[in-house]
């Protein structure tokens, strides 16, 4: 393993999955490190669910506009093309199928893609935002995810112990080890990264997989 | 209707009484109406209030003074945690907290503002937020039932306003303003700026007049 920042390490393998003019919404986390490792030409469409289609980069402090924020509240711009509308229309594109790809964060993913992403057990359970809607509707879910947690915790598992945001929902994820594509109700290991091997994966991953790399 | 002159936000907020279901505008507090917010805290002594609002603001700040003060007897939002103190109040049980997925929030209360008896949606379904709903199976894919929402009263913010009451929003700052405009039996429209009939182009006007009912200036 080269020990390369594993945020970095997955956000920029996540931004080779979206493919030019696809409209795009990203979570907070590790999905807003992916504009950064877009490469040229691959433009595409940042969704942000408060009402705009079109974000741009943070601003500097003069741009600073308080009317002008993304999902997490944090200052952003738009560019031009960019378009404004209210939160039930947003979220109509977004069950509607007109969001092509929600990259967001997870706690635990289910082998058959089921997704537990707002609420820990025993915790406070009074804040779930766009989440539900955004991997219930976007046309692709992909999961961006550090494969343990801190204390080495499984997170891709056979069945989520925390409350669910959606059953059999996610399309991909992408660990610091390696992407999973979520075939015909079950995953595939496609794809090792940075130098990790299948035993590597397997030591840390709960769920069953098969593996069938892309070559 | 539309609006007749402008009115001074503490006599706007005498429109709101104990018991009442206010809806109020803003992600956080963009967006949100915080001059009457303001007035609601200082003016009124309406209490045992529902607040429909995406968050119930900052500890202190907009709807989290009225939290402070204890006159939010019941939140109905997408997102609590953004105020920690609301969700102290809720887990202490001073509030209570009906949580809804944020487009689901939303449309409830288009709905509410429509004329719509209810809609089926697929968001939510088999989580601890479909709990009690009816769910049913549409095209193989399992629904949650969820009902429209209304308020007694609807305080929202517009960047611009004519003197009629149309509105103009201003980026990210419009949320959920335009369908809360439309869901309550006394809207009451804050305004950054306030321009003579005729003063906004028509087609940029999200909000007409009808839904408006006092307007107030930002302070």
């Amino acid at each position: 393993m080269s020990g390369a920042d594993p945020k970095t390490l997955i956000a920029a393998r996540t931004a080779q999955e979206l493919r030019p003019g696809e409209v795009v919404n990203l979570g907070i986390g590790i999905p807003n490190l992916i504009p950064g490792h877009l490469g040229a030409g691959t433009e595409i469409f940042l969704h942000t669910e408060n009402g705009l289609l079109g974000v741009g980069p943070r601003p500097s402090e003069g741009e600073l506009d308080p009317d002008l924020v993304d999902a997490a509240k944090q200052p952003i711009t738009a560019l031009p093309g960019a378009s404004y509308f209210d939160s039930a229309a947003s979220f109509a594109m977004i069950r509607g199928g007109h969001v092509d790809v929600a990259v967001l964060g997870a706690l635990q993913v289910s082998e058959r893609g089921d997704i537990a992403n707002w609420a820990m057990p025993g915790k406070d359970v009074l804040g779930v935002g766009g989440a539900m809607d955004l991997v219930v509707g976007a046309g692709r879910v992909i999961v961006t995810m550090t494969a343990t947690t801190p204390s080495g915790g499984r997170k891709l598992i056979r069945e989520c112990t925390f409350p669910l945001t959606a059953r059999e929902a996610v399309d991909v994820v992408v660990t610091e080890q390696a992407v999973f594509r979520l075939r015909d109700g079950s995953f595939f290991l496609t794809e090792l990264l940075d130098g990790a091997t299948v035993e590597d994966v397997r030591e840390v991953t709960e769920a069953q997989f098969d593996v069938q790399l892309d070559v | 209707m539309s609006v007749q002159g402008t009115i001074d936000a503490e006599e706007a907020v005498t429109h709101i009484r104990s018991g009442d279901t206010i809806m109020v505008g803003g992600f956080g507090l963009v967006g949100a109406p915080l001059t009457l917010i303001d007035a609601l805290a200082e003016y009124s002594d309406a209490t045992d209030l529902t607040v429909v609002s995406n968050n119930i603001g900052e500890p202190g700040r907009g709807l989290g003074k009225l939290l402070r003060q204890g006159r939010i007897r019941r939140g109905i939002s997408s997102f609590f945690t953004s105020n920690p103190e609301a969700v102290a109040a809720a887990n202490a049980g001073e509030i209570e907290a009906t949580l809804l997925p944020q487009g689901t929030f939303a449309e409830a209360i288009r709905a509410g503002g429509a004329g719509i008896g209810g809609f089926f949606t697929p968001v939510g379904a088999g989580t601890l937020l479909a709990e009690g709903k009816e769910e049913r199976e549409i095209n193989g894919v399992p629904h949650v039932l969820e009902s429209p929402i209304r308020a007694d009263v609807s305080l929202v913010y517009a960047a611009r306003a004519d003197e009629l009451g149309n509105l103009w929003y201003r980026h990210t700052a419009r949320n959920f303003n335009p369908m809360m405009a439309t869901a309550a039996t006394i809207t009451i429209a804050e305004a950054g700026e306030i321009v003579p009939v005729g003063g906004l182009d028509p087609e940029s006007i999200a909000t007409p007049h009808l839904y408006v009912d006092h307007l107030v200036a930002r302070a």
